[in-house]
């Protein structure tokens, strides 16, 4: 039998109360990048659900289109967007006063033409004499708006912002980004672990020490390296294989370390048997050790990926910042310089960037979390 | 460059170094094993083989820079004439270093202690409750995000209207509901550094959290039973029981998160810059990188600083992996 009491009632309040801190931001982010950017301007992301009054400004069409018809020139047109969904409550013709018609009113110019509107935003502008103007006038309207949410801002910030191509990119930096480390390191984790070797030790010491060597000491000198070399030989200095390797040197001793620590917990006797059976380490690495650390892998593997795909200094320092290299968190930024009243762009560029590590965190969380419990430690 | 040569670029990469593990393997194994000599010939190469590239990555991008910092922090902004302690000199006399240092420290002392903090609360709760698995997901699902992304999600919490518009920053709408003025929470020195810190806690507690849930299983459920037929109360179980147990758990915890806190740039790059009195070493390094052309002395001095918070972290491993190797 369960028994029921305080204490349990109170701990499950905390977790609650801990957990919808934690989601809120998130969530918050997500609906917002789904709204409808008018709205999504003047409203908070909580009322995204009620209906919002909105405060706009029209012009109506010029003399262009202007109709004759019953004795008066008339211009007819409509305000909103077909299906819109908004609904006139009030307007005005002067930006002082823009509550002072009602539907059915009659809004009368200085020049005496005359406007009425309906609640879904056509209009019918007439006038005794022809009009002369190319614009028309202005109508001040007042609009309840329904819940509108579209995937609109996904299609803009995808194709017109550059976050389609940063998302290109940042994949072009983080997938060799991971495997150069993960294929170079699984061999030098393995000749540490089960090759003899003058220097193994103090090797192995190195790579401790340089699990939590900042990664500032390395730009100043990295960066140096790269001009020379791209002087000497004519080439960009900045370029994806120079950032791979940087990542590289970077996710180095961590990947090493925690490969390491997997194949010591390997048995030697597995080895020394295929050692006996003539195998060469080579052929002990494809057929024996690849296959068994496939899991430690996956951990190894989400965690630099993860890294990569997120990581901002490496990409801004070793990249330029140019649509055909530029990295999703530097074009977030650049983005949050430029259009950081956009809150549209801003929301969904930023959903656009999680999507990826979201996707590998709901999918193989399992793995994610076994990576970092088995030592998360990084440079 | 186009995506298709992007991703052909992308390809030959990778394929690059799995050709140069296969193929010099591959000669090896034709070559040796036919006789003693050969075979300790094939064994010697083989280390060379195995280690090279690593080696060589390890050199380039760790051991070599590190001595380079520190040798360009005793030389101008070109790194060509020698200036002794110069550089160090105008940081120690710098009020954006102080300030930069200053901020480090908060950073230090608040981040890793909190997020730790919430880290253990959270597990122990979640793990005596059956939808506590989901919560950690949540919790931890910040982690997986990057930190400018984690700045977007905050900002738009902390984004200030003036007081006569409709807030949109849930911040300001609830203290507007409170009926107190809105805030440009960002923009008030001091105060905006905790509010910098609260994405970085954020973030860091689903870390805290994985490692004490695992941890927590290996605790013997007998003590904890007989505590409880003894009747102490969940509140003392954990201060007298679990926090002891996990002193080491603990400890591993708060120096990971001091290590990346140490070293923390995204969130303030994207968020204030470094304005309003937010600015922390890493980016007053990354700011002298490119200020005025670039002065390498003054980065890497800044680097150094950095670096010297890690050294009694990277002396406790050497000497914990020492003692392990004894054993």
């Amino acid at each position: 039998m369960k028994k029921i009491s305080l204490s349990s009632i109170l701990s499950q309040l905390l977790l609650l109360f801990f957990v919808i801190i934690w989601i809120i931001p998130t969530f918050g982010l997500f609906i917002s990048s789904l709204r409808d950017k008018d709205l999504l301007a003047i409203s908070g992301w909580w009322t995204a659900l009620t209906t919002t009054e909105i405060n706009e400004i029209y012009r109506m069409s010029g003399m262009e289109s202007q109709i004759e018809e019953d004795g008066y020139f008339k211009i007819k047109g409509t305000l909103f967007k077909e299906n819109s969904g908004k609904k006139i409550e009030s307007f005005g013709i002067n930006s002082k006063k823009i509550n002072e018609f009602k539907i059915g009113d009659i809004a009368i110019f200085k020049d005496e033409s005359e406007v009425i509107l309906d609640e879904n935003g056509n209009y019918e502008w007439r006038s005794k004499s022809e009009f002369q103007k190319k614009k028309g006038k202005r109508l001040f309207t007042t609009s309840l708006s329904p819940p509108s949410f579209t995937f609109e801002n996904y299609r803009e910030v995808l194709f017109k912002e550059g976050i389609g191509r940063a998302f290109v990119n940042t994949m072009a930096v983080a997938l060799p980004s991971t495997l150069i480390p993960l294929i170079i390191c699984s061999f030098f984790a393995y000749s540490l672990t089960w090759m003899r070797f003058y220097g193994r030790d103090t090797l192995l010491a190195i790579i401790i020490a340089s699990l939590v060597v900042p990664l500032q000491m390395s730009l100043i000198p990295i960066l140096t390296i790269y001009n020379d070399f791209g002087a000497l030989f004519g080439v960009a200095a900045k370029s994806y294989p120079g950032v791979w390797m940087a990542h590289t040197g970077f996710g180095l001793a961590s990947t090493t370390f925690l490969l390491r620590n997997f194949l010591k917990s390997l048995p030697n006797e597995m080895m020394e048997a295929a050692k006996v059976d003539g195998a060469s380490h080579y052929d002990i690495f494809l057929r024996i050790i690849i296959p068994l650390s496939i899991p430690a892998f996956a951990s190894i593997f989400i965690l630099q990926f993860l890294w990569c795909w997120n990581d901002l200094l490496v990409g801004l320092v070793f990249l330029d910042q140019v649509p055909s290299e530029i990295i999703l968190t530097a074009k977030l930024k650049e983005l949050l310089g430029s259009r950081g009243e956009n809150w549209e762009i801003l929301t969904t560029g930023a959903f656009v960037s999680m999507t990826v590590p979201l996707f590998i965190f709901f999918a193989l969380q399992r793995y994610f979390i076994r990576g970092l419990v088995a030592g998360s430690v990084k440079g | 460059m186009t995506i298709l040569n992007l991703l052909f670029v992308v390809f030959l990469g990778i394929l690059f170094f799995i050709a140069y593990f296969h193929i010099s393997n591959y000669l090896l194994d034709s070559y040796g094993g036919k006789s003693v000599k050969r075979y300790n010939f094939e064994n010697s190469i083989r280390v060379i083989v195995f280690i090279a590239p690593a080696f060589i990555v390890l050199f380039i991008f760790i051991l070599y820079p590190v001595f380079e910092t520190i040798r360009l922090s005793f030389y101008d902004k070109f790194g060509r004439e020698f200036v002794g302690l110069y550089n160090y000199k105008w940081a120690i006399n710098d009020p954006e270093f102080r300030r930069s240092i200053l901020n480090n420290l908060v950073w230090l002392l608040v981040v890793p202690t909190l997020s730790t903090f919430f880290g253990l609360v959270i597990a122990n709760l979640a793990d005596r409750i059956w939808w506590g698995s989901i919560a950690k997901s949540i919790i931890f699902m910040p982690m997986a995000i990057s930190f400018v992304g984690a700045g977007v999600i905050w900002k738009f919490i902390y984004e200030y209207r003036g007081p006569d518009n409709t807030q949109i920053g849930l911040l300001n709408a609830i203290i507007v509901s409170l009926d107190y003025e809105p805030q440009a929470w960002l923009t008030i020195p001091i105060w905006n550094n905790f509010f910098l810190m609260a994405i970085m806690i954020w973030i860091q507690t689903g870390l805290a959290l994985v490692i004490f849930s695992a941890a927590l299983r290996s605790i013997p459920k007998e003590m904890l039973e007989a505590a409880r037929i003894d009747g102490a109360s969940e509140l003392k179980i954990f201060f007298s029981i679990i926090i002891p147990y996990l002193e080491q758990t603990i400890l591993v915890i708060w120096t990971l998160i001091t290590i990346i806190v140490l070293r923390i740039f995204d969130i303030i790059f994207a968020m204030t810059n470094g304005e309003w009195q937010t600015g922390v070493l890493a980016n007053l390094m990354y700011d002298w990188m490119f200020r005025g052309g670039g002065d390498s002395g003054r980065g890497s001095v800044l680097a150094i600083v950095i670096m010297i918070g890690v050294i009694p972290i990277l002396a406790w491993n050497l000497y914990k992996h020492r003692q392990e190797q004894k054993i």
